[in-house]
């Protein structure tokens, strides 16, 4: 019988193979690559050739007024994104929740998911189109006499612009979660609460959300490790020059600093950082989901 | 459920239905003004008339893309890199996911695989390692730059392998005893028993690659090698870098554009996803919970 258990286990080696390589190549070899950031890599001489400078470049970037700035945009916009990505789909799920025409529910529900399917690239085309000299946005100002705005162009704005635009894309998918909690709440809770004469305020305040307290607890601590990621697609896609001051976020920082101007070294410095970071946050952020939660990944 | 009869919870009844139907509305309008866009005539486009309907009717734009080789070149590469991608991500994460939905006493290699796959999927070396090593291996320009670089789809693994483990462990007792082998099983009886679960996780995967811009425009020095988003990105979106941009310029660069042949282009990049979403919109809330609170 142990012959025979080995033998099956030595097929179960073959299978995870091809996944093992992959995971080699792409994700266990680039970390090797780390070294750069306490190197001055020079293409020529490779990671084995370049000199070691320590944590030279941490002191540099830690210098840049740039990185400063970037650490706070990147903060402030994704910190935006995860409170307004918690509480509106939340505000949302409510709303349906008290419809009773289904056929209607169903309707709405079918449409709201669909922008998440979508791109940045188009949504980002599509939002520099609307909000653009030209666009929705300022032919509906118009009508109220109000001036012509160039909103993409104006740091004072593109936040605030960003969140929005990202809460109105993902909101009906972040519904998701909540909207099946919501079913899955007992009946008898509302039938009780109804002959205590309970109105329907009163049944959202004091039934559903503590009903829905576990869920929104444990999304908002899954929210903690994303804390770093402001979302490189959609900020790639909608910024300009014009607005790096308040738009430019870690992500994006990195890849101009690397792939743009080349400073592979100082790049990769911030990109570790970010890593580390993340990293941290993620894994206290599961410990935690899993203690308050019972969450687990596997 | 007794409902309220009082003025205020109608009100509140409609009100409701109202606003739900607006932000509805909301989620469709980016569709509907592109297309708008797409079918006005080139002038009017321009000239910012287009709001809520079309203006001027006209094809010209469709009729244009029609002799479009560089888009039609991209379209190809993002269906092959999309067909691509999505088969060996589900066949090397089916393959991956099985023998790690065994306890380790099964599979002894099975913790430890487990733990390399959470550090890879929380940690990664950044980008620029990242960028240096695919280009070591030659990649860059090639088809498979665009369908490997992006690695294992180790989240989707895990789903898999959680929907594996779920399964009733009788099925694969009754194979083993008629002698079928592990892959027997894991082809002729698990992946069948799996249908919701991988469709999901395919229709998933396909978004993923067909809307994934970021590794075309790094991953690929020739624009005649960009997939469809990259060459949309490049043509619709990209501006200038220059930090001596001034608020002037950025308006005329934007002015500058084809309004309605881009809207034509960008409506037909939405059209695969089109097709696909009411498969999307049967699968995904499962395949949303299969990730959400487990047990």
């Amino acid at each position: 019988m142990k012959g025979k258990r080995g033998n099956v286990e030595k097929h179960y080696y073959l299978m995870v193979l091809p996944g093992l390589v992959w995971l080699f190549l792409f994700s266990i070899v680039p970390m090797v690559g780390i070294v750069m950031a306490f190197q001055d890599y020079n293409p020529g001489l490779g990671i084995f050739g370049s000199e070691w400078i320590g944590l030279e470049n941490f002191r540099y970037l830690m210098q840049l007024d740039d990185s400063k700035q970037v650490i706070i945009n990147t903060l402030i916009i994704s910190s935006g994104k995860i409170v307004l990505n918690l509480l509106v789909p939340l505000i949302f799920a409510l709303l349906l929740n008290e419809v009773t025409q289904l056929q209607y529910k169903k309707l709405v529900q079918t449409i709201v998911y669909l922008p998440h399917f979508i791109s940045w690239v188009i949504m980002a085309s599509i939002v520099i189109n609307i909000f653009g000299y030209r666009g929705a946005i300022n032919t509906i100002r118009s009508w109220f006499g109000l001036e012509p705005r160039l909103f993409m162009a104006d740091p004072s704005i593109f936040r605030q612009l960003v969140i929005g635009t990202d809460v109105w894309k993902s909101f009906g998918f972040n519904a998701v979660i909540f909207l099946a909690a919501l079913t899955s709440i007992n009946p008898n809770l509302y039938e009780a609460a109804t002959i205590d004469g309970a109105n329907r305020w009163q049944k959202t305040r004091y039934v559903t959300l503590p009903e829905l307290k576990p869920t929104i607890v444990l999304l908002g601590v899954l929210g903690l490790g994303n804390i770093l990621n402001a979302g490189f697609d959609q900020v790639y896609n909608l910024y300009n020059p014009l607005v790096y001051s308040t738009g430019d976020i870690l992500d994006t920082w990195i890849y101009r600093l690397g792939l743009t101007n080349l400073q592979f070294s100082l790049a990769t410095a911030a990109g570790l950082f970010k890593s580390v970071v993340s990293f941290v946050l993620i894994t206290i952020s599961y410990v935690l989901a899993y203690k308050f939660a019972d969450y687990k990944i596997f | 459920m007794v409902r309220d009869r009082t003025f205020w919870s109608r009100a509140f009844d409609v009100a409701n239905i109202v606003i739900l139907g607006l932000i509805t509305l909301s989620c469709l309008y980016p569709l509907w003004y592109t297309f708008c866009l797409s079918i006005s005539n080139k002038s009017a486009a321009n000239a910012g008339l287009v709001t809520f309907y079309p203006i001027g009717f006209s094809l010209v734009s469709y009729k244009e893309i029609v002799s479009d080789i560089k888009f039609f070149n991209s379209f190809w590469i993002s269906i092959q890199r999309t067909i691509l991608g999505t088969g060996i991500s589900l066949l090397v994460g089916i393959m991956m996911a099985y023998p790690l939905s065994k306890s380790k006493e099964e599979f002894r290699a099975r913790d430890i695989i487990m733990w390399v796959l959470i550090f890879c999927m929380l940690f990664n070396g950044g980008l620029i390692p990242w960028y240096i090593t695919v280009r070591n291996y030659g990649l860059l320009d090639t088809i498979w730059a665009l369908v490997l670089a992006g690695g294992l789809p180790i989240f989707n693994t895990i789903l898999i392998m959680n929907f594996f483990r779920s399964l009733p462990k009788d099925i694969e007792e009754a194979a083993v005893i008629d002698g079928a082998g592990p892959w027997r099983i894991l082809f002729g009886i698990v992946v069948p028993c799996s249908i919701p679960v991988i469709a999901t996780i395919t229709l998933f995967v396909g978004v993923y690659h067909w809307n994934e811009f970021f590794h075309g425009l790094v991953l690929m020095s020739d624009a005649t090698k960009y997939p469809l988003q990259t060459y949309i990105q490049q043509l619709v979106v990209s501006i200038p870098t220059n930090t001596s941009l001034t608020p002037d310029q950025y308006k005329r660069l934007s002015e500058l554009s084809n309004q309605s042949l881009n809207a034509a282009k960008v409506f037909i990049a939405m059209i695969p996803m089109l097709i696909v979403y009411p498969f999307l919109q049967r699968y995904f809330v499962a395949g949303i919970m299969l990730g959400a609170i487990k047990e």
